[in-house]
């Protein structure tokens, strides 16, 4: 098993396939139809490659599995460093769950320069699972920022009418974090000796002064912060998903957003324990205030994509306040609460997509009364609703309860704040729900759209399915996280 | 046995709710959800004889483990004992007769099978609620209860009213879980468990003000389901629904899950003195606010719906004053005599077309005869009038009240007053006087699948409070002890168990010590009161409600307050609703766009673009101005270097 560079393959698996669509050649209907088999049939190799990971995967077993590791820069000392443990395995494998899912999703409504669409989502996901994989700072952090790349295509190529000012937007803010991550990066690798070499920085935090750990934190945070987002680094989320095409949308709320969760969990709790402990305060402040400060403005959100995507920004209030809590239940709840919302928040775009698709018009008012005619559509989208607003049952309830126990422990205060999101998140969902849904049948045109086509229902079905899944047996995801945040936890400092 | 008891109506749901999407008969639908419901109801009774006579023991059914992260450990489990089973057999009684009752009242509606199967859900959550064996599994029955609801009320969705009703009765209870959830929080960093048995286990090793602390969290929980004042708005609304609906949350499935969970919880509310004494003001002042609404409203459901209120503030009051048996008592009584007047009340809506206004009513007895019989019936076992049910659960509460906190016990005995005369008066509104009908009206009486579940509700209404009063809240001792598992000795000796054995440590206790040594006026006070309360509906109604108009315009200001619900609406629609809306609107234009884009990427944008623009301007072109600048640079290049080195 050490041999076979299983994370590799599973990392350029998608890039190759991005090749391999490069080439295809001929009239344009056959390229485009070319391009998306191609990228559907690579993405569920990925995705077998992924389950396969997840199935072989110890979790028993403490440290990083599959682990590989050459010589890069030598004269650097950089090197080439892959591996998993539990806290990034679930990112993978929802990484290679939802691009499939995106392919489908854009099936028919992507008709423009196809071949090149396709090529940068299978080019992200290489990004993304190599991030996740990555256990050298540096391979990490190219990971990481090559992430911007193919999402700014696809936002400013194939993305709405201000698709080139949200695109911007999205670029200025990631590029002043990645700047700062990239000096802390830099200096940490001065301060400790050159290593580059995650699980050792994580085994070993280099001794550092509180006042140099908490620059170094702030370095890191700037990138992070950015793309979870965490208030008041969130203006350019909205943005960027009302312009992005709708898998644009789902992969950024699915997966992108949990990368900055990510960060903060591989490199910035176990690296720089004491300035994370000392600056838990901040970051409780932080999350609360954006929980509420997003929670209104989707109350009075007109846009569904709006509405979701400041539901997001929420709901990473829910997760950065668990990160920080300390706790065995809030950490894992954060886990959680971010695979949960990768899977909800999807789910939640394809939904927009679908309505999108039938009326174009992203306006709540424009709807109304379709749960008449669109029967299974009303049930799959009720369950994402319901998981959005973390009903027990669904995936959403067990990270939300898990932080809100993890909170209390840390700070009643925060749990007690924080908990005001769950009074809003039901304000917001069923005033969109309801909005959509339900209500006298007075737009005509949304009261004759066809239900699901096959192809959608497949999508949300699944999705619906792994959602309550989640809920009901959150140990299907537990038993592979626990022990890894549990060694996280007895990490010296 | 209880797995069955607990899952066959999810079956049901699952059944029937599948089946509506692909075009299952509406005679399918209800045989699937009304086999499914009355099974569960069985096998809740014979649960609930197992204990209540056979007297054996609780037990609890692990099924699967649920969550287990760190120290929590959380199973699904069934817990059942005395309070779970006694919790069962009331809600899966109540809910078959809804369920058989709908068939009628719902017939060729064209979403009948989805209404079967939420009836179905609804039962379901409720019953997870009270087998659950720790918080978390609770939380589930109790938010399934509110989606429920939330899918109930909102079942006519085409209808605005409606859908407002609908999102307003989840938004309410979910003020409430919030307490309930943090409440969890705070007894899981107290106990490190959430399982009921850890919890109680521990209780005295904490000290007290976090006790009061998180008995008053789980009070604001039970406030929001149980709709206790403040987060009370809702219960009113949620008649929007169907009227079988209006029956199942108000008698069984919704509004009882907040008492229970105190009652649940009662040993450790026993150890909170100071936030029982909160729990029973609450309570008592919800019992006679609720009294006073439903003085004057002319909504025939809108009454019974303040009744309920009012009565949930009598159990939450008695939980307050320890007698936790007796609110048990009341819980169980109330749940046949108000699901009867809701179905009695649905019927008449029926009748009238679906008109619901009492002013649009009158002289319908003699249209619908055992309607009429059998709502009075509810009426005075709701008012108190012995020996009717309402009565013996009512006193036991009075008295407890009167041995625990004597101003609760005199607001209570005001209350009865209102009770009974906003009881009769509905009956003389819709009943008696003259017909008031408007044009076209036909009134007829309802078909049997509709009077069936009256009866059986009325049956329950008359005989619940004997039968329930000894094995609920009686004293003595148990001179069943012979009995020991025959239910065949039960029938023949008609012998139940006394409380004390059947709760068995259930609950902290069945009644306050002090209550049974209270005077005889104490035990006579709430009949008279009842008495008082008919007799007053009588004399100032009787005369087609010219001496009521009277007393209206006598005192117009509380007219108006009651009649206007005490402005709460109005009151939270001003200080919650509305600043939230704004705030959010503020967040957003001002906040996001104004000041955080202002400042943030626009800024940095814009700042870039002027930064280009001068640069360019620099650019000039003209040699002069460049040969200047390089001078200067030059200098001071120089300048820096020779002062650096």
């Amino acid at each position: 098993m050490t041999d076979f560079p299983l994370l590799t393959l599973l990392t350029f698996l998608p890039l190759l396939g991005a090749a391999l669509i490069a080439t295809i050649r001929g009239p344009a209907e056959d390229v485009a139809r070319g391009a998306r088999a191609m990228a559907l049939f690579v993405g569920l190799c990925t995705l077998a490659l992924a389950a396969f990971a997840w199935a072989a995967f110890d979790p028993a077993q403490p440290g990083f599995q599959f682990t590989e590791r050459h010589a890069w820069f030598p004269a650097l000392g950089l090197t080439y460093a892959m591996g998993v443990d539990g806290v990034s395995l679930p990112f993978i494998l929802l990484t290679a769950l939802l691009i499939p899912a995106c392919v489908v999703a854009s099936w028919r409504s992507i008709t423009q320069r196809v071949r090149e669409y396709m090529m940068a989502f299978l080019a992200l996901e290489t990004c993304m699972i190599g991030a996740f994989c990555a256990l050298d700072t540096v391979l990490f952090y190219v990971f990481f920022e090559a992430t911007l790349i193919p999402m700014f295509l696809i936002i400013g190529v194939w993305g709405g009418p201000r698709r080139v000012y949200a695109a911007y937007k999205f670029f200025l803010y990631t590029l002043a974090g990645s700047v700062l991550m990239l000096a802390a990066l830099i200096a940490l690798y001065a301060l400790a000796d050159g290593q580059t070499f995650i699980p050792a920085l994580m085994a070993a935090p280099p001794a550092l002064p509180l006042a140099v750990q908490c620059a170094l934190f702030a370095g890191l945070f700037a990138s992070f912060a950015v793309k979870m987002p965490l208030w008041p680094l969130h203006t350019w989320l909205p943005d960027a998903h009302v312009e992005a095409p709708t898998a644009g949308s789902v992969i950024l709320a699915g997966v992108l957003l949990k990368m900055g969760g990510y960060g903060f969990l591989r490199l910035a709790l176990p690296v720089l324990p004491e300035a994370s402990a000392f600056l838990a305060p901040a970051l409780f402040a932080l999350g609360c205030v954006g929980i509420v400060w997003t929670s209104l403005i989707a109350l009075t959100a007109r846009d569904m994509k709006v509405l979701i995507a400041y539901s997001s920004v929420a709901h990473m209030g829910f997760v950065v306040i668990g990160l920080f809590s300390g706790t065995q239940e809030g950490l894992e709840g954060a886990v959680f609460q971010m695979v949960s919302h990768g899977l909800v928040s999807a789910a939640l775009f394809l939904c927009v997509g679908v309505l999108y698709d039938r009326l174009h018009t992203r306006e709540i008012a424009r709807y109304g009364a379709i749960a008449g005619n669109m029967p299974r559509f009303a049930v799959l989208a009720m369950v994402f609703t319901l998981a959005a607003v973390g009903l027990p049952g669904t995936s959403g309830f067990v990270g939300e309860i898990l932080v809100l126990l993890g909170a209390w422990a840390a700070a009643p205060v925060v749990a007690a704040v924080a908990g005001l999101g769950l009074i809003l998140s039901v304000a917001y969902m069923l005033r969109l729900y309801n909005g959509v849904f339900f209500g006298p049948r007075e737009n005509l045109d949304a009261a004759c759209m066809r239900d699901l086509t096959k192809r959608e229902a497949w999508v949300l079905g699944i999705l619906a399915a792994l959602i309550l899944a989640l809920g009901v047996q959150p140990a299907l995801l537990t038993h592979v996280t626990g022990p890894a945040v549990a060694a996280l936890l007895a990490q010296p400092g | 046995m209880e797995v069955l008891a607990v899952f066959l109506p999810l079956a049901a749901f699952l059944a029937v709710g599948a089946g509506s999407q692909r075009g299952l008969p509406d005679a399918g639908a209800a045989f699937l959800a009304c086999v499914a419901v009355l099974a569960s109801a069985a096998i809740s009774t014979w649960l609930f004889l197992d204990i209540a006579i056979g007297g054996n023991d609780g037990r609890i059914v692990s099924l699967a483990p649920f969550i287990e992260v760190g120290v929590l450990r959380v199973d699904w489990t069934l817990r059942v004992d005395a309070l779970s089973v006694t919790m069962m057999a009331v809600v899966t009684a109540v809910s078959a007769a809804v369920h058989i009752y709908a068939i009628g009242y719902m017939r060729g509606d064209p979403g009948f099978a989805r209404f079967m199967a939420y009836l179905s859900l609804f039962t379901f959550a409720m019953l997870a609620l009270v087998t659950a064996d720790n918080l978390v599994q609770l939380f589930f029955g109790w938010e399934g209860v509110g989606l429920a609801s939330y899918l109930l009320i909102g079942f006519y969705n085409a209808k605005p009213s409606a859908n407002a009703a609908a999102i307003k009765a989840f938004v309410m209870n979910r003020v409430g879980d919030l307490g309930l959830v943090l409440a969890m929080c705070w007894a899981f960093a107290a106990f490190g468990t959430l399982s009921f048995d850890g919890i109680f286990a521990a209780a005295q090793s904490v000290p007290g003000w976090a006790l009061n602390g998180m008995a008053l969290l789980l009070l604001i929980g039970a406030a929001g389901k149980s709709a206790q004042l403040g987060l009370h708005t809702w219960l009113p609304d949620a008649m929007e629904g169907p009227t079988p609906v209006s029956a199942l949350i108000h008698a069984a499935t919704m509004v009882t899950a907040g008492v229970f969970l105190l009652a649940r919880m009662s040993p450790l509310l026993a150890h909170a003195p100071e936030a029982l004494m909160i729990v029973t003001a609450l309570g008592a002042a919800t019992a006679f606010v609720a009294a006073t609404i439903a003085l004057v409203q002319t909504d025939i459901k809108r009454v019974i719906a303040y009744s309920t209120m009012s009565q949930l503030g009598y159990m939450v009051l008695a939980i307050g004053v320890g007698a936790y048996g007796a609110a048990v008592f009341h819980l169980v009584t109330h749940a046949f005599f108000k699901a009867l007047l809701f179905l009695g009340a649905g019927a008449v809506i029926h009748a009238m077309g679906g008109k619901q206004d009492m002013r649009r009513m009158g002289a319908l007895r003699g249209k619908l005869p055992w309607t009429y019989a059998l709502m009075w019936v509810g009426v005075l076992a709701l008012a108190g009038v012995p020996p009717l049910a309402g009565y013996f659960s009512k006193d036991a509460i009075l008295e407890a009240a009167f041995a625990g906190a004597w101003p609760a016990f005199a607001v209570g005995i005001a209350a009865a007053v209102m009770t009974a005369f906003y009881g009769a008066r509905v009956m003389i509104l819709t009943f008696h006087g003259s017909a008031r009908w408007a044009e076209g009206a036909h009134p007829h009486e309802a078909p049997p699948v509709m009077l069936g579940p009256l009866w059986f509700l009325a049956a329950g209404a008359v005989v619940a409070g004997i039968l329930f009063y000894d094995v609920l809240v009686g004293t003595g001792p148990n001179e069943c002890d012979t009995l020991k598992g025959h239910v065949g000795n039960f029938i023949s000796t008609g012998c139940l168990w006394r409380a004390e054995r059947f709760w068995d440590g259930t609950l902290a206790q069945a009644m306050p010590e002090g209550a049974h040594h209270v005077a005889f006026w104490v035990k006579a006070l709430p009949t008279a009161a009842a008495l008082l309360g008919l007799g007053l509906a009588v004399w100032l109604y009787q005369t087609a409600g010219a001496r009521a108009a009277r007393v209206a315009v006598a005192a117009p200001w509380l007219y108006r307050l009651f009649l206007h619900k005490w402005y709460f609406d109005e009151a939270w629609r001003a200080a919650f609703l509305r600043p939230a809306l704004r705030l959010g609107a503020a967040f957003a234009g001002p906040g996001d766009r104004g000041t955080i884009d202002r400042f943030g990427p626009d800024g940095a944008a814009a700042a870039s673009h002027r930064g280009a623009l001068s640069l360019s301007a620099a650019q000039s072109g003209v040699l002069s101005h460049y040969a200047l600048t390089m001078v200067v640079a030059l200098a001071a290049l120089l300048a820096w270097t020779l002062l650096g080195g």
